[in-house]
This record gives structure tokens, sequence and C-alpha cells, in this order.
């Protein structure tokens, strides 16, 4: 998890919170990309970077790193000009509402969530998305959480009728893990519109 | 049943199990024994909770069998936090086993913590739907528990003992073959997996790729944010803490300052500031004083 951080000068650099979760995963898919990648720490490291990566990890242990290292408002204030990126806790966090008080939400997505919405590890699954821009993709649903898609949420993928990914400006939200298997779709998506 | 390994590391059922694993990076799970420990564990920021009876400090103490823990003690925790919940078996009890799937535990820990019930066989866990954890003292032992389907591989240290020297021992030893294995040229592999009993495949893969094909822990023995630190700059991607937590003086502000080690374990200044003025910590054992017979790292092979 130390390794290879590419020191990068200049703003391409994409950001990936490092406090907790499957940062390694989101920073083979940036380098598969050709995109350097950035671990975030604290504040400071927000600056010069040209986005951000919430990634896939336990949301309630996140929020409560996030509070402790003063990220919260920092984030909040770097989505004003620049984009994120949530998978599966990471989308937990982008939300408006995460449906539970022990994850405090960031307000970037407007969206209501249901977290652990298909059950436990044992209902986790793979499934081939449906429509809209990534039909086909191979999408790991792992203790995944549903949300509610309204105006001015766009649906960029949907399982069984269910949103499962969304935009709102430049901001990006999964439910499933587009970090994991081969299927670089939803990164590109995400860093064409940063 | 394929006797293809690769295919199978890469078949969507395990890379659930992985994902999973994957998603704890950077975590603490702590060992939990009821549910009002598992809601500060929680409220703390672990990423997961061991349900079980006992810490394994008092299953040293008490001596005795241990087994897995009453299905009303695991539901019990599974309903008083909303983070992933593991429970332990026994080494070789399959039957323990299918009864925690069948509670839909989200891992299970095939643990050398509880009496073995088998000491030639470890699970066949590919029979599994629900990912396995299991501990090992070097790549060897880790690499046959890949094989067998572990999805997480820990170190074994030793439990119950708040002495975090085993746990260095095994995580040194593992990185070490690791590191060695990606010197050798292919010719010299199969020799290399007959001295270490592990599955060709799988040392080819280490040797290619540097690590395991799972994500590698740390257990037994922590018992300070300092502990977990240290671990994590040896190579170990999260930590379980055992009996380090609920067996101190003051478990709720111990284990968000062992949280937030286990994140900032490598800024000094973040690791002076929550190893501040935290009361006394579990109190520990000399293992030089340990009897062989008494160490649980010992069990399974």
């Amino acid at each position: 998890m130390r390794s290879a951080w590419p020191s990068v000068a200049g703003n391409s650099a994409i950001g990936i919170l490092a406090l907790q979760g499957n940062v390694p995963a989101h920073a083979r898919m940036l380098a598969r990309l050709g995109r350097p990648a950035r671990p975030v720490h604290r504040p400071a490291d927000l600056e010069d970077i040209a986005g951000l990566i919430l990634p896939g990890g336990e949301s309630t242990t996140l929020s409560q790193l996030l509070q402790g290292n003063d990220l919260d408002q920092a984030i909040i204030d770097f989505a004003r000009h620049r984009p994120l990126l949530g998978t599966c806790a990471g989308l937990i966090l982008m939300s408006s509402d995460t449906g539970d008080a022990r994850v405090a939400p960031l307000g970037l997505l407007e969206t209501q969530i249901t977290r652990n919405h298909y059950g436990r590890q044992r209902e986790s699954f793979i499934a081939t998305l449906e429509g809209g821009s990534f039909a086909g993709l191979r999408a790991a649903f792992i203790r995944a959480p549903a949300l509610r898609a309204r105006a001015p949420l766009e649906v960029l993928a949907t399982h069984r009728g269910l949103p499962v990914a969304v935009r709102q400006g430049r901001h990006v939200g999964c439910a499933f893990h587009p970090e994991l298997g081969q299927d670089t779709r939803v990164h590109e998506y995400w860093l064409d519109l940063a | 049943m394929s006797w293809n390994l690769a295919s199978r590391l890469e078949a969507d059922d395990f890379q659930l199990k992985r994902g999973l694993a994957e998603m704890l990076r950077g975590g603490v799970i702590m060992d939990v024994t009821d549910a009002g420990q598992a809601r500060i564990a929680e409220a703390a920021g672990a990423v997961a909770v061991m349900a079980l009876e006992r810490i394994p400090a008092d299953i040293r103490r008490d001596g005795g069998v241990a087994r897995m823990s009453d299905p009303a003690l695991i539901q019990s925790i599974q309903q008083a936090v909303s983070i992933p919940v593991m429970a332990k078996c026994r080494i070789g009890h399959f039957a323990e086993a299918q009864i925690l799937q069948a509670l839909a535990v989200d891992f299970i820990d095939e643990s050398e913590v509880l009496t073995p019930a088998d000491e030639e066989h470890h699970i066949h866990k590919w029979d599994f739907s629900i990912p396995f954890v299991c501990g090992a003292t070097d790549l060897g032992e880790a690499l046959r528990r890949i094989g067998e389907g572990a999805a997480l591989i820990r170190t074994k240290g030793e439990a119950g003992s708040g002495n975090i020297v085993e746990a260095v021992r095994h995580l040194r030893r593992i990185h070490t073959q690791m590191r060695e294995l990606t010197q050798l040229d292919p010719g010299q592999l199969m020799s290399r997996a007959k001295t270490l009993g592990a599955p060709y495949e799988l040392v080819c893969y280490v040797a290619e790729q540097g690590e395991l094909p799972v994500p590698n822990f740390s257990a037994g023995g922590v018992a300070t944010p300092a502990d977990a630190a240290l671990v994590r700059q040896l190579g170990a991607e999260a930590v379980f803490v055992g009996s380090g937590i609920f067996r101190s003086e003051d478990p709720a502000e111990r284990a968000a300052a062992i949280v937030r080690a286990a994140t900032h374990f490598d800024d000094p200044a973040v690791l002076a500031e929550v190893s501040h003025g935290l009361k006394g910590a579990m109190p520990g054992l000399e293992l030089g004083e340990l009897p062989d017979a008494q160490r649980l790292a010992k069990r399974g092979w």
C-alpha cells in the first residue's frame, strides 16, 4: 500500500482518499489509464490534484476518520471546483442522506441511501449492468447500498430497475465497485468529466 | 471441481470474497464478546468486529476446549452493528463453519485461538460462499490456506498475549520469503514450492507479483497504537485486535486511538498524539516463559 506513489508535478494527478478502504485497486485502475495517483490523508493533500476518489471501505469508519482529520469540510470545499468519484462507501459519504446517524453525509449528490440494501456478505453478487453508459460491465456489489435517484441526478447505470451509478454535475457515484475487475469504463467516463 | 487454481482465484465467487477483504484494508477488526462492546467498537471506527464468547486472553486463562460461539451471541452482535461481523470456528471443524454460514456471518475465521478439531486437515474452504480468513506463520502456510480457498491471510502472532513479538516474526518471515521468491528464476520455483510445502501455481504467482493473491493482515498481540503502526509499517494491510482493547482499562479511547494509528501508521506526530494519556494497556505475557504446549500459533500447519 505504501509503494508506488510516483511524485508528480502539475495538476494532472488524481487524489485517492487514503484513510481506510481499497485504495490500491483505484490506484491500479488509474495506472492502467496512465493517470498519476496520490494518497489524500489530510486537507493539504487536496491542493494540486485534479479530482478525488472516495474508495470502497466501511462508511462508518471513513466518516469518523474524515471528521477526525478535518477532511469533511475540506472535501466539500474541494468539490465546488473539482470532480469526485465515490464507490460503494464513497457513494454513501457523497450522498445528501446516508439514512444512518452513524455516517455523516457530505451532501455532494442529492440522493438518499439505504446501507447494506441487499443484506450481508452472503447476499453480495456480481451482475452484468443492463442499460446506460456502462451496459455489459461486470459489476461487483459487496454489501452494497441502494440509492434513490431524482433530479438533478442523472442515472448512468441500472441493475434490476434500481439506479446503481449516478452523476450530478462532475460528481459520479457507484453502488458497485468499478475498481475491481478489468473494465475501466467508469473511471474513463469520470476522468473525461474532469 | 476444477484443479486449475488460477481460474478459481479469478472466478466470480472468489472475487466477491477477496473484494470484501480488500474493503477492510487500512482498518481495525476488533474482538467483542457482547452487543455493547460491538457498539463501542463500531463507534470507535472498527471496520468489522469478531464475535466471540471469550477473548483470547480469557480462553488462555480458562483452559479447556474452546469452541464456536453460541449463535444467539453472534446474532445479538449482528443486530447491534452495521459493520461486517466475523466469527471463529475451530481448525478443520467444517460443521461449525456451516453453522456460521447459515447465520450469515460476513467472514469466518478458521482460528487457532479455538481448540483444533482436526490436526491433519484444515477446512476445504472452496465449499463455502462466505469468505474465510486463516492465520499463517510463514509463506508456505499462507499459500496452503489460500490453496484451500482462504480469501484473507493474517499472521497468527500469539493471541491473547498482549505481546507483539510473534506477529512481527511472522510478518517479517512472510515478507522476506516473498522477496526471495521474486529473485528466483522460473526453473527454481518447483523446488521452492517443495521446500515451502506450497501449491506450485501460488508460488509462481508470488514470484511474479511480489505479493499474496489475497490481502495480508496482522493479528496476535496488538495492544497499543504503536503496535498497530509497527505491523502496518512491516506490511500488514490491516490489523486485528483481540484482547488488546477490551482487556485494557480504557476500551473506547484505546479503540479509537488504534483506529487512527492504523490509518496514520507512518506519521509519528499523529501516533504520539493518539498514544498520549491512554490508561493501562492489557498486562501481557513474556513469551519466553510460555511453554510450547500453550502456544496457540503452533496449532494448525
